[in-house]
C-alpha cells in the first residue's frame, strides 16, 4: 500500500515539476522597446478598411492606414493625412485635395490621386458589398447610382486631375465632409496588393498599408501586433516601438489585466466595478458623442398618439437613473442630439409627472387605466436590463402603466427592431462625425435606423434642406427646426442619456493621449513620458 | 474485430450527415441573419451581400453547394470574418482547444483516480469524507465561478501568475495553470466519484479475494487487479468527457482569453455566421463520434467478457 501511494505521489510531483519548469522559461526578457498594449474588445472582423464596421476595427485602422485626412489626438478634429491641403469651390460642393509628394505604401509603391480614385471606386462597387458603404455614398455625387447598380463607375464624381491632385463633387455643400473623410469607409487601400493576394492581402506576410504602423503579427483571438512603418511620411513622430491589440471580450478579465499592470489601456470598465475605480486617477469617464434612447412604434396604437409618447418620456426620472443605475457620470438626455459646438441641445429637463398624467388622461388613459399591455424590447445585456427594469418601475409608480420586458439576443433583436416588430425598443447611436446631422438623417421616412417608422414631411423637408445649405448658423437653425419636429412636437423617440466614454489609462505614464467626444486615440501620437 | 471496426467507422458517416442537415436547417430557421446591423443596410447592399454568399439561391441548392464543398474539404468563407476562410480559423484555433482539453483531462483522470482509490481504501473515514466533499464542490460549482476565483487569488492577491493569456503570449507555459485547473475540476470530481465506487465494487469481488488469499501484497493487488477492473467505467466516461471538455471550454477560454475554438462556437451562432457555425459543429461532432468509437475499441481490450461480431 505504502509503495503504491509513494509511486502515485512521485507521479504527481513529476507532473507539477513539468509546470514549474515552464514557469521559469521566459524570466529574463530584455524590456528595451516601448510597447503599448490595449484591450480591443471583440476579435476584428477584418482589417480591410472597406469591409469593417466596428470600434475594434476602427482602432486598428488608425494604426495601419491613413485616409486623405486623419483624426487629431487632441479633439478628434480632422488633420491632414495623405492630403496635405484642400480647398472647397463651387459653393462648397466641390473639394480639391493636394496629395503629399512623399506618401507611399509600406512596400514602397507610390500613392497618387489615382490610388484614391481606385480605392473609393472599390469601396462603392456593389461587388465589394461593404457594410458601411452607405456612409461615403451619402456624400459623393453619383455614388449611390453606382452602388445601387443603376450606373457604372463613371457616374461617381471623383477624379484625378493629375497624379497629385484629387477632386470630388458632393451631393450638396456638406460642411462636415472633411471630418467624415477620416472615417475608415473612406480608406485608401493598396489595390496592387489586393489584386495579387485577394482576400488574403491582410495576412501579415502579404500586408501592405500606409499608416504610421504596419502589421507584424495576427493570431486570431490572441493578439494583433503592429510595428512602425519606415515608409510613413511622418515616420519621425512615431514613438512607440510596438502596438499590441488584445481581443478581450470579458470585461472582468480585461479589468483585472489592467489592475495587474498587464495592459496599458483598458477601453471599458465592468458596470459593477465603476464605484470601486472612481477614486483612481487612471479612470476616465468623459463625454462621448452618443445617445441612449428608446424608440416608439409610431404607427401602432397607443403609440401613434404623440401625447402618449410625450407622457412616457416625461414620466420617469433620468437623473436617478444615471446616478443609481449607469453610475459612470452619463448625462440625462432630453433631446436626440447632444450638445455640440454651434448646436446647443434643443431641450432641457422636461420631466413632469403631473403633465404626463394629464397628457395620458387626454389620450384616454386616466391614471393609466385601460392602457394596453406592451413590452420594452432590448438586446441581452446586464445594463440594458437594469435600465429597462428601472423605467418599468417608474412608469408603474408614476403613471400606473404596466409594461413587460422582452430581451432578445443581438441579431434577433436587430431583425425585429429594424423591421418594426416592437412597441418600445432600446437603441443607441454613436455619432460618425461631429455634426448634428449624424443623429438626425437616419430618421427620415424610410431611413436606416427608422424601425419606429417615424414619418413627418416637415422633418424630412428640413433635413433635406439642411443638406443643401452651407456651414453657418442658418444651417444649424434648420437642423434645430428638424429636431424640434422630431422630439418636441412628435417625441418619436425618447432620449434617455448621453453616453460617456470609459477608459483606464495612466496619463502620468503615457502622453499624446487625450479624451475627446469621438473617443478616438491615434497610436501615432502616443508616447511614453 | 477488423470487420467490426470498419463497420463502426462507416457508420459514422450517416450520423455526421444527419447532424449537418439538422444544423443547417436550424441555423436558417433562427430569426435574424448575418447581415442585420445596427443601422440597416439598403436593400441593394443586402442583395449584393446575399449574392456574394449565395444566400439568394434556394435552400436545397445552398445545401447541396455546402455539402459538395465539405466533401472537398472546403468549409467556405466566413460571413463575419471576411479576411480568411472558415478552415483557417478552425485550424488555427482547434489545436489550442485540444491542448488545453487534453492536459486538463489527463490531470483530471490522474488525480481523480488517485483520490478515488484513496477514498475507497479509507471508506467512511475523514479522508473519504473530505475527498468526496471536494468532489461534490467540483460538480456543483460552475466554471465561471471557479475561474475568476482562481484569478482573484493567484493573479490579483498573490501575484504569482498572470491573470490570463496563452502559451503563445509573453508569459508562456505558466498561463496553462489556471485554465487547466479550472477546466479539470468538474471532470476530476466525476472521475473521483466514479473510481471510488468502482474500486469499492471490485475490491469485494471474488478474484480480488483470491489474490489476497494467494498472499499477494496490497500494492500488487491494487495495481494489477483492482485498478484494471475499476478502470472500465472510467474509460467509458472518458470518451464523452473528452469531447465535452473540448466543446465545454468556452467559458474557460473566455475568462482566460485562450484563442481556442470555443469562442467561435458561441460567437458564430450569435453572429449568424452560417458557415462558421457549421464548420465548428462538424469538427465538434466528429470529435464526439470518434471518441465514442475509440472507447468501444479500447473496451474490448480491457474487458475480456466483451466480444464483437
Amino acid at each position: 500500500m505504502k509503495k503504491a501511494l509513494s509511486f502515485l505521489l512521485i507521479l504527481a510531483l513529476a507532473s507539477t515539476a513539468v509546470f514549474a519548469n515552464g514557469q521559469q522559461g521566459d524570466g529574463a526578457m530584455a524590456k528595451e522597446p516601448v510597447e503599448f498594449s490595449l484591450i480591443n474588445g471583440a476579435e476584428p472582423e477584418s482589417l480591410d478598411p472597406h469591409l469593417i464596421q466596428g470600434v475594434p476595427e476602427h482602432r486598428i485602422y488608425e494604426s495601419l492606414f491613413e485616409g486623405l485626412v486623419g483624426y487629431s489626438w487632441e479633439d478628434a478634429s480632422p488633420v491632414p493625412g495623405v492630403a496635405e491641403s484642400w480647398e472647397a469651390s463651387n459653393e462648397g460642393t466641390t473639394y480639391t485635395f493636394k496629395i503629399r509628394k512623399d506618401v507611399m505604401w509600406s512596400d514602397g509603391v507610390a500613392i497618387t490621386a489615382h490610388t484614391v480614385v481606385d480605392s473609393w471606386l472599390r469601396m462603392l462597387d456593389p461587388a465589394t458589398a461593404g457594410p458601411y458603404v452607405w456612409f461615403p455614398a451619402m456624400f459623393i455625387k453619383g455614388a449611390n447610382d453606382f452602388n445601387s447598380g443603376e450606373a457604372g463607375p463613371e457616374a461617381v464624381q471623383i477624379r484625378a486631375i493629375d497624379d497629385m491632385t484629387f477632386q470630388m463633387d458632393l451631393v450638396g455643400p456638406l460642411p462636415y465632409v472633411i471630418g467624415a473623410l477620416a472615417h475608415y469607409s473612406f480608406g485608401i487601400v493598396p489595390m496592387h496588393a489586393i489584386e495579387k493576394y485577394g482576400n488574403e492581402w491582410t495576412s501579415p506576410e502579404n500586408f501592405v498599408g500606409n499608416g504610421p504602423f504596419v502589421l507584424e503579427e495576427w493570431v486570431p483571438q490572441d493578439k494583433i501586433t503592429a510595428v512602425p512603418n519606415p515608409n510613413y511620411w511622418e515616420a519621425e513622430v512615431v514613438q512607440l516601438d510596438r502596438v499590441i491589440y488584445l481581443p478581450v471580450e470579458d470585461l472582468n478579465t480585461a479589468h483585472n489585466m489592467f489592475l495587474n499592470g498587464e495592459v496599458d489601456w483598458d477601453t471599458n470598465v465592468p458596470l459593477d466595478q465603476i464605484e470601486n475605480v472612481k477614486v483612481r486617477d487612471d479612470y476616465w469617464a468623459t463625454p462621448y458623442l452618443g445617445t441612449y434612447y428608446y424608440v416608439f412604434q409610431n404607427e401602432v396604437a397607443p403609440f401613434d398618439n404623440p401625447n402618449v409618447r410625450k407622457a412616457l418620456a416625461m414620466g420617469f426620472n433620468r437623473q436617478n437613473l444615471v446616478d443609481k443605475i449607469t453610475k459612470a457620470g452619463q448625462l440625462p438626455a432630453f433631446s436626440m442630439v447632444p450638445n455640440m459646438a454651434g448646436y446647443p441641445a434643443i431641450q432641457d429637463d422636461n420631466e413632469d409627472i403631473a403633465e404626463a398624467k394629464k397628457l395620458l388622461a387626454e389620450a384616454g388613459y386616466p391614471g393609466g387605466e385601460g392602457f394596453p399591455k406592451f413590452e420594452i424590447l432590448y438586446n441581452t445585456s446586464e445594463s440594458h436590463k437594469k435600465i429597462a427594469e428601472y423605467i418599468q418601475h417608474e412608469w408603474k409608480k408614476n403613471l400606473g402603466i404596466d409594461v413587460e420586458l422582452n430581451n432578445q439576443e443581438w441579431k434577433t433583436y436587430l431583425s425585429n427592431r429594424n423591421q418594426g416588430n416592437f412597441q418600445v425598443a432600446r437603441a443607441g447611436w454613436i455619432g460618425d462625425y461631429q455634426d448634428p446631422n449624424t443623429f438626425l438623417d437616419m430618421f427620415v421616412t424610410g431611413g436606416g435606423m427608422n424601425g419606429g417608422k417615424y414619418s413627418n414631411a416637415n422633418y424630412d423637408a428640413a433635413i433635406t434642406e439642411a443638406a443643401t445649405m452651407e456651414a453657418g448658423p442658418a444651417r444649424m437653425k434648420k437642423l434645430v427646426e428638424a429636431e424640434t419636429y422630431f422630439i418636441k412636437e412628435d417625441q418619436s423617440v425618447m432620449p434617455i442619456y448621453y453616453y460617456v466614454a470609459l477608459n483606464m489609462i495612466d496619463m502620468e505614464k503615457w502622453g499624446g493621449f487625450n479624451h475627446n467626444v469621438l473617443d478616438t486615440h491615434p497610436t501615432k501620437d502616443i508616447y511614453l513620458k | 474485430m477488423t470487420k467490426y471496426i470498419i463497420k463502426r467507422f462507416l457508420g459514422m458517416i450517416p450520423t455526421l450527415f444527419v447532424i449537418i442537415t439538422l444544423a443547417f436547417i436550424i441555423m436558417r430557421l433562427a430569426p435574424g441573419g448575418p447581415f442585420d446591423q445596427e443601422r440597416q443596410v439598403s436593400d441593394l447592399v443586402k442583395a449584393n451581400l446575399e449574392a456574394k454568399y449565395h444566400l439568394d439561391e434556394s435552400m436545397p441548392k445552398q445545401f447541396i453547394r455546402y455539402l459538395s464543398g465539405i466533401v472537398r474539404g472546403d468549409f467556405g468563407p466566413s460571413f463575419k470574418y471576411s479576411d480568411h476562410d472558415v478552415a483557417f480559423f478552425i485550424f488555427t484555433s482547434l489545436p489550442h482547444s485540444l491542448l488545453l482539453g487534453t492536459i486538463a483531462l489527463l490531470l483530471a483522470t490522474f488525480m481523480g483516480v488517485f483520490v478515488g482509490i484513496i477514498a475507497a481504501l479509507n471508506q467512511n473515514t475523514w479522508i473519504d469524507y473530505s475527498a468526496m466533499s471536494l468532489a461534490v464542490i467540483g460538480i456543483s460549482v460552475p466554471l465561471f465561478v471557479v475561474g475568476p476565483v482562481l484569478m482573484l487569488i493567484f493573479a490579483m492577491k498573490l501575484q504569482w501568475l498572470p491573470t490570463s493569456g496563452w502559451i503563445t503570449g509573453r508569459d508562456g507555459w505558466v498561463t496553462l495553470l489556471m485554465p487547466v485547473l479550472t477546466l479539470s475540476f468538474p471532470y476530476f470530481a466525476n472521475i473521483a466519484r466514479l473510481s471510488r465506487s468502482s474500486v469499492l465494487d471490485v475490491i469485494r469481488s471474488d478474484y480480488v479475494r483470491t489474490a489476497k488469499a494467494k498472499g499477494l501484497s496490497q500494492t500488487v493487488i491494487i495495481l494489477k487487479h483492482v485498478l484494471k477492473g475499476a478502470m472500465l467505467p472510467i474509460v467509458s466516461y472518458l470518451g464523452p468527457a473528452f469531447s465535452g471538455i473540448i466543446t465545454g471550454s468556452v467559458v474557460v477560454e473566455k475568462i482566460f482569453r485562450i484563442p481556442g475554438l470555443g469562442n467561435f462556437f458561441v460567437q458564430s451562432s450569435l453572429n449568424r455566421d452560417y458557415t462558421m457555425i457549421m464548420g465548428v459543429i462538424i469538427v465538434y461532432s466528429t470529435i464526439l463520434i470518434l471518441m465514442n468509437f475509440l472507447v468501444d475499441i479500447i473496451y474490448s481490450f480491457l474487458d475480456p467478457r466483451i466480444s464483437y461480431r
